[in-house]
């Protein structure tokens, strides 16, 4: 078995985060009622153009930077033809020759936890196609064409990936890069990130690669996985029982978790393709290139590294940052903003503000709250004006209630020092009921302490545990 | 008063001074069409409902105060130029009841300059053809002859006007749709530079060949339509942005002709040609002469290939543009599907006509992997070359001079069975398409009572200079004013 080695190379289908589709007005938000989002240009009327969004430009050009790719001065858009009663137009527009961005690589950990450059071959921009919707029940298949048109960057790595594990360290890669720059919303279960993967076994020593077979649509890492797997193993099998492997396309079930036959390569398309002529060439001067290059924000690898030695933050902290470039700029303002220690402030930012968003699946936009007013709030806890319960209660009233931040924290802070007066009567109180505990404690037995803090904390229930012992052991020290 | 002789401008006169009311002038010519098109079928439709309401609106316009020059005029559209809930067939049964949810660019621009759509005119399916045979909607007549093909695909604009239907039409032009029919019917035709024109809306043949342009009585009424039709479209990305589109102004002097070179070439009068419209083509020419031109001998040593390469280049986009006919979503569908193979497959065989299928085939072929090279590849080199033939010439010369179609119009029925021979028939005006250039047909004699017409190409984007010398020319003749006597009543 163990000779045997895989060859992987992935196409990844990124949907490009823009409102309107790649060539025509119409929305490309997910979920519409059937085709109430599709212009008589995405349903192909006779006579309609398409016109290009210039959005769909930009999302690719910050897409070919951010993999280090060469960004094509000239680019054109090709008719890739088949029948299929989805593709209103019965050609997809594609691009074949000259596509948008060519060349390029990204790093991941292989299975030897060793950085490994994988290779892309090209990312190029296509339309969608709409979805058909089969009907046992009704015996007839539906056709909603809201999706048709919506724009895809479809990124091709060269063969470069050894295991299943690469692939899916790969696409998250991939994704990594597409959501934090806002390329896409990377959403897999809406389909804005799929992938096709070729797979393909051979021996150690052998140069020639064998025959591929491609796994068509594959819209989770967990099934890019176990499909992957399943083929690889298939492959050999095949191989060793002598057989062959025949160029294919398959599809994985996810139920059954095998891969089975779609196409095989005598019956796939010749999808003639040529040059659009509706569509001139996309000209792309250095000046654009470089405007878009300065408007983008720091990649996800470079803020990694920046997290992990700039600011001491966790691994598992790093990753909730890296997956929203929201959140991390959100941070980022805070980290800049208060003199806290940013592991620190970073937990107290999951704890509070990220709980909630992840509980009630909000965005950071729709928390009202600033960067300012986290620190504000976070700096009174560190002056132990307020309690690190009151962080998340201060984040809630701000959520629902437009009240000035300063006024909020002032009322905690107020609710507080009337508690810690009535603290400081109760650990009286304990005291004088204990002799004997604070007798044990004088000879040395500071295990005891603990006993104190959970009397009072039995009646003084939200208090800070650490404040009180602090207290406790001022007072037993005088007595 | 003799209205269907008159040019657009005398239109315009006699409905700015109340004379005649856009509503009068409507129902003459719907009149006209209800007496004589029996005769010619140069319309698919005619909707008399629709026509009326413009002109009335038209007509509330003009009492105000409000109109434009062109408002209340009629006008008939190629039935391939998309119309808001008016049939649009493109002459295919495939598309025999479809009502297009849109105006087309050409359209919206021309009822936006009040002018009244007076009815949709027939053509060669899909707008392949040269002699309007193509039509699922049968053959239209020659108004000279009836015998006679009218030419294509614009058959059914150049017949209507021809016979003075409509005061003028539009047409498309992917090899030679506007002026070969123009110059069969006694007609001027004007195919733009490629960009100049909007093809939003216009149903695509061959998409970097179309476009679109106006039939008419003459040049001066070719410019007023051209005027309001041309320009950048956002919903066209090949329409042109960077030309500054000025009103044409038809005032060329006798020093400007003077400083005029005209290129004649000649490998377009080589033995093939006929030899009496040859001798037309050369009476004109020498009446250039005398008005003050200068003639030069040039040469275009690749134009033999332009044929081979139109053929292939038009076919392969046909092929992509009209795979969107499949049943599915709009135009004709075959009865009872058992299978989506099987609408494909009886859709388009019952819905296409032999012309198109062939082409559809052509186009298929030249496109697919392994003679992609050798057949498409090949053609768009030619077509390159084509165009540096030009490129050259016109460093040169001003403008280049050619018959518009080497021969007259023939007789229906007589070149259905030998496709070479029709394709042949466009030798002259398909290399301006494969260059993108501008061109115009004006008549200039007649050989066995059927009109001949010459082909004037310009340099790019030089439509008005192109406007400029055919109307000199019209002012000093009057090829353009005859009307085949069958049609010249009221």
């Amino acid at each position: 078995m163990s000779d045997w080695e895989s060859v992987i190379g992935l196409e990844i289908h990124v949907q490009l985060m823009t409102k309107s589709k790649i060539f025509s007005s119409s929305s490309t938000a997910y979920g519409a009622v059937p085709n109430e989002q599709a212009s008589y240009i995405d349903l192909g009327m006779p006579g309609t153009l398409p016109v290009l969004n210039e959005e769909v430009i930009k999302k690719a050009i910050e897409f070919g930077l951010a993999i280090n790719g060469q960004i094509s001065k000239k680019s054109i858009f090709a008719r890739k033809n088949y029948f299929y009663p989805d593709l209103p137009k019965n050609y997809q527009i594609s691009q074949l020759d000259l596509p948008i961005v060519e060349g390029g690589y990204i790093k991941i950990q292989n299975d030897q936890n060793i950085a490994k450059r994988i290779n892309i071959l090209r990312a190029h921009l296509e339309e969608d196609a709409g979805k058909s919707i089969h009907s046992k029940k009704d015996n007839c298949t539906f056709i909603d064409l809201n999706r048709a048109g919506t724009p895809l960057l479809e990124v091709v790595s060269e063969p470069d990936l050894r295991s299943a594990n690469e692939a899916v360290e790969y696409m998250k890669k991939i994704h990594e890069i597409a959501t934090f720059l806002k390329i896409s919303d990377g959403n897999m279960q809406e389909g804005s990130f799929r992938c096709d993967a070729n797979v393909s076994v051979k021996k150690y020593n052998d140069k020639e690669l064998g025959t591929r077979t491609e796994l068509k649509n594959i819209n989770s890492f967990k099934f890019v996985e176990k499909a992957i797997n399943f083929e690889i193993q298939r492959q050999i099998d095949l191989i060793e029982d002598g057989g062959r492997v025949i160029q294919e396309t398959r599809l994985y079930d996810e139920n059954k978790n095998i891969t089975k036959s779609m196409r095989s390569k005598e019956e796939a398309n010749d999808y003639r393709y040529f040059p659009d002529p509706d569509l001139l060439p996309i000209e792309i001067n250095e000046k654009f290139i470089k405007e878009i290059k300065d408007g983008m924000p720091m990649l996800p690898d470079e803020k990694r590294v920046s997290y992990q030695e700039d600011h001491a933050l966790t691994n598992e902290q790093i990753n909730i940052l890296l997956n929203n470039s929201d959140l991390s700029q959100f941070v980022d303002e805070v980290i800049k903003k208060s003199k806290i220690e940013p592991k620190k402030l970073m937990n107290y930012f999951i704890s509070s503000i990220y709980l909630k968003m992840n509980k009630e699946n909000l965005l950071i936009q729709d928390m009202t709250i600033t960067p300012e007013d986290f620190c504000k709030i976070i700096n009174a806890v560190e002056d132990k004006k307020i309690s690190k319960g009151n962080i998340k209660q201060i984040v809630d009233i701000l959520l629902t209630t437009k009240g000035s931040t300063e006024k909020i924290i002032k009322k905690f802070a107020k609710a507080q020092d009337d508690d810690l007066e009535n603290i400081d009567s109760l650990i009286d109180k304990v005291i004088s009921d204990n002799p004997k505990q604070v007798d044990d404690y004088k000879k040395g037995k500071t295990k005891i302490l603990g006993f104190f803090v959970g009397q009072v904390l039995k009646i003084a229930k939200d208090s800070d545990p650490g404040l009180i012992k602090e207290k406790i052991i001022k007072i037993l020290n005088k007595v | 008063m003799d209205i269907y002789k008159k040019s657009l401008t005398q239109l315009a006169a006699l409905l700015n001074s109340k004379q005649i009311s856009s509503k009068e002038l409507t129902r003459y010519f719907l009149k006209r069409i209800a007496k004589y098109d029996s005769k010619l079928n140069s319309f698919i439709s005619v909707d008399e409902d629709y026509a009326n309401q413009q002109a009335d609106n038209a007509d509330k316009l003009i009492s105000a105060g409000k109109n434009n020059f062109l408002t209340g005029i009629p006008i008939a559209h190629k039935d391939l130029f998309s119309t808001k809930d008016i049939f649009t067939t493109c002459g295919s049964k495939m598309l025999e009841k479809y009502l297009p949810p849109y105006d087309a660019t050409v359209v919206k621009k021309l009822n936006d300059a009040g002018m009244i759509s007076i009815g949709k005119t027939n053509m060669d399916e899909f707008a392949m053809g040269s002699s309007n045979e193509s039509s699922y909607f049968g053959d239209v007549k020659n108004p000279w002859n009836l015998e006679k093909v009218p030419g294509g695909s614009s058959g059914g604009s150049a017949s209507a006007v021809a016979a003075r239907l409509s005061p003028v039409a539009t047409g498309s032009d992917t090899g030679g749709s506007i002026r070969q029919p123009a110059a069969f019917c006694g007609l001027t035709g004007l195919k733009p530079t490629y960009g100049s024109v909007s093809r939003y809306g216009m149903i695509a043949y061959a998409s970097s060949l179309d476009q679109g342009g106006p039939i008419g009585k003459s040049a001066e009424d070719c410019a007023v339509i051209f005027d309001e039709i041309k320009g950048f479209d956002k919903n066209d990305s090949t329409s042109n942005h960077q030309i500054d589109f000025k009103k044409t102004q038809l005032n060329l002097t006798k020093d400007d002709v003077n400083k005029i070179t005209i290129g004649i070439p000649k490998e377009y009068f080589s033995q093939e040609m006929n030899e009496d419209i040859s001798k037309i083509i050369f009476q004109a020419i020498e009446e250039f002469k005398n008005l003050g031109f200068n003639i030069k001998d040039i040469t275009l040593p690749d134009h033999r290939y332009s044929i081979p390469a139109y053929y292939i280049i038009a076919s392969a986009e046909a092929s992509s543009n009209l795979s969107r006919y499949d049943g599915v979503k709009f135009g004709y569908r075959c009865q009872d599907p058992i299978s989506l193979e099987d609408l494909y497959f009886r859709t388009r065989k019952e819905g296409f006509g032999t012309e198109v299928k062939k082409r559809i085939m052509i186009g298929t072929y030249a496109l697919s992997s392994g003679y992609y090279d050798e057949y498409y590849m090949r053609a768009l080199k030619i077509r390159r070359i084509i165009r540096d033939n030009f490129r050259e010439a016109f460093k040169e010369v001003d403008f280049i001079f050619s018959p518009t179609s080497p021969t007259t119009a023939f007789n229906i029925g007589e070149k259905t069975s030998n496709a070479l021979e029709m394709y042949l028939s466009d030798v002259y005006t398909t290399p301006v398409n494969l260059a993108g250039l501008p061109a115009i047909s004006i008549p200039v004699g007649f050989n066995n009572q059927l009109p001949v017409g010459m082909q004037i190409i310009g340099d790019y984007f030089s439509e008005s200079n192109i406007l400029n010398i055919a109307n000199y020319f019209q002012k000093e003749t009057d090829w353009h004013n005859y009307i085949p006597e069958e049609f010249n009543h009221e």
